[in-house]
């Protein structure tokens, strides 16, 4: 007989839903370890860390650690940005409504949770999934799909839904008590809340949802450009950084312009000036802008123009903007550009 | 023994998983001082340690830069 407890690796992503179900195990008294994969798409870390003054009132955490710690288990945290591609680019199951391949991204992940456990001699994986909770990952016709195709099978247990759902091997072990389990289904989150309450858990990232920046408009869009733009779908984790940063635009098909809107993504746009074409404001207080393609004089001088437009001498009659490529540079005096002559489309 | 790591203009979590995989080479007792400059690391690092079982000796700043040096615990 058994005496060591069994072994359970949660999905933890710093929400409330992968919290609470990795606490209703726990509370069995199985074994927990934490994993969270890093995709390269997280809302969580980056956009906190670069843009320092609009979020300087939010905790400066990283709220999967926050809640592994917080639950006093360990966490792996696995920079999955490579094998993810082929995610992003080919989903068998599609989009959802931006560039968000949520059905696909559940399969993956899981699919590496499963190689995770059978290398590490754990027995079951844990999820905050609930039924209904999300449009195209979490409904109840996905959910058998999920585990079948990501190889975890009845080795996937749904703590917060578990009721709604045939046993899995570790209820039918006996290794968790299905009765402590939970039925939640839908999108409400008041069940969710009470759990919480009842753990004593008042402190928690947002609900669900919004972690990932496929799912947002803005940002797919700009995603979508990139690959209008250049030799095909496909993408490295500097470009997608990127596309987190600054004002985008367009004024030409063959170029575009990065611009840092304050402090923080000037010192993150500072790290690329070595790989990009970049201007900055001289005669004014400025951003710094990196320019992406192939440019020509005009080109630049329609860039030195938008870049004083965001600077401190908009108004000023000239402002000098220094341009770097390479090893060179050089100075030209340019007239910013008026705000209507930025034309709406420009903008990414 | 003295180790170092170079994680500057990485952005959390990447100082995070750079550090968790340097450690996993380290033994019992080294010494790892990671060097970011993502202020997120002074937080987020100390985090993954005290969860990990390895203990940080000093964290500093010095200019756009961050320091953490961690005793590699038994793990």
């Amino acid at each position: 007989m058994q005496n060591d407890p069994r072994k359970a690796l949660a999905l933890i992503s710093g929400g409330l839903d992968s919290m609470l179900a990795a606490r209703v195990v726990l509370e069995q008294g199985v074994h927990v370890e934490g994993i969270n994969f890093f995709t390269g798409f997280c809302v969580e870390g980056h956009t906190h860390a670069i843009r320092r003054g609009r979020d300087s009132a939010r905790p400066r955490r990283n709220n999967a650690l926050w809640v592994a710690e917080q639950l006093g288990i360990r966490l792996h945290i696995v920079d999955v940005v490579e094998p993810y591609k082929d995610v992003v680019l080919n989903p068998r199951h599609g989009y959802g409504a931006n560039l968000n391949p949520c059905l696909d991204c559940k399969i993956f992940m899981l699919g590496e949770a499963v190689e995770w456990i059978e290398a590490h001699d754990f027995d079951f994986i844990v999820t905050g999934e609930v039924m209904g909770q999300r449009p195209k990952s979490q409904r109840k016709q996905s959910m058998p799909l999920v585990a079948r195709e990501s190889s975890a099978g009845d080795r996937l247990l749904r703590p917060l839904c578990a009721r709604n759902l045939p046993q899995t091997l570790p209820e039918r072990e006996g290794w968790v008590r299905r009765e402590a389990l939970h039925g939640f289904s839908g999108r409400s989150r008041k069940p969710q809340m009470r759990l919480a309450a009842r753990f004593g858990i008042t402190d928690y990232a947002q609900p669900a949802g919004g972690c990932c920046f496929l799912t947002d408009a803005n940002y797919t869009k700009k995603l979508e450009d990139l690959w209008a733009h250049r030799d095909g779908r496909r993408y490295e984790l500097d470009d997608i950084m990127l596309l987190k940063v600054g004002r985008h635009l367009r004024p030409r098909p063959h170029f575009k312009m990065i611009v840092a809107r304050e402090e923080g993504e000037v010192q993150f746009l500072e790290g690329y000036c070595k790989q990009f074409t970049h201007l900055r404001t001289v005669s004014h207080g400025g951003p710094l802008a990196l320019v992406e393609g192939d440019t020509d004089e005009d080109d630049l001088a329609l860039a030195a123009a938008i870049t004083a437009r965001f600077s401190q001498g908009r108004n000023a009659h000239t402002v000098e903007v220094s341009v770097h490529r390479g090893d060179r540079s050089r100075n030209l005096r340019v007239r910013p550009m008026q705000a209507d002559k930025i034309r709406p489309d420009w903008y990414l | 023994m003295e180790h170092e790591l170079d994680a500057r203009r990485l952005l959390c979590p990447m100082p995070v998983i750079r550090t968790q995989d340097k450690i996993k080479t380290l033994a019992p007792g080294d010494v790892l001082t990671v060097t970011a400059t993502d202020p997120g690391a002074l937080s987020d690092i100390p985090a993954w340690c005290r969860i990990n079982g390895h203990s940080v000796d000093r964290s500093w700043e010095d200019g756009t830069e961050v320091h953490i040096r961690i005793r590699v615990g038994d793990g």
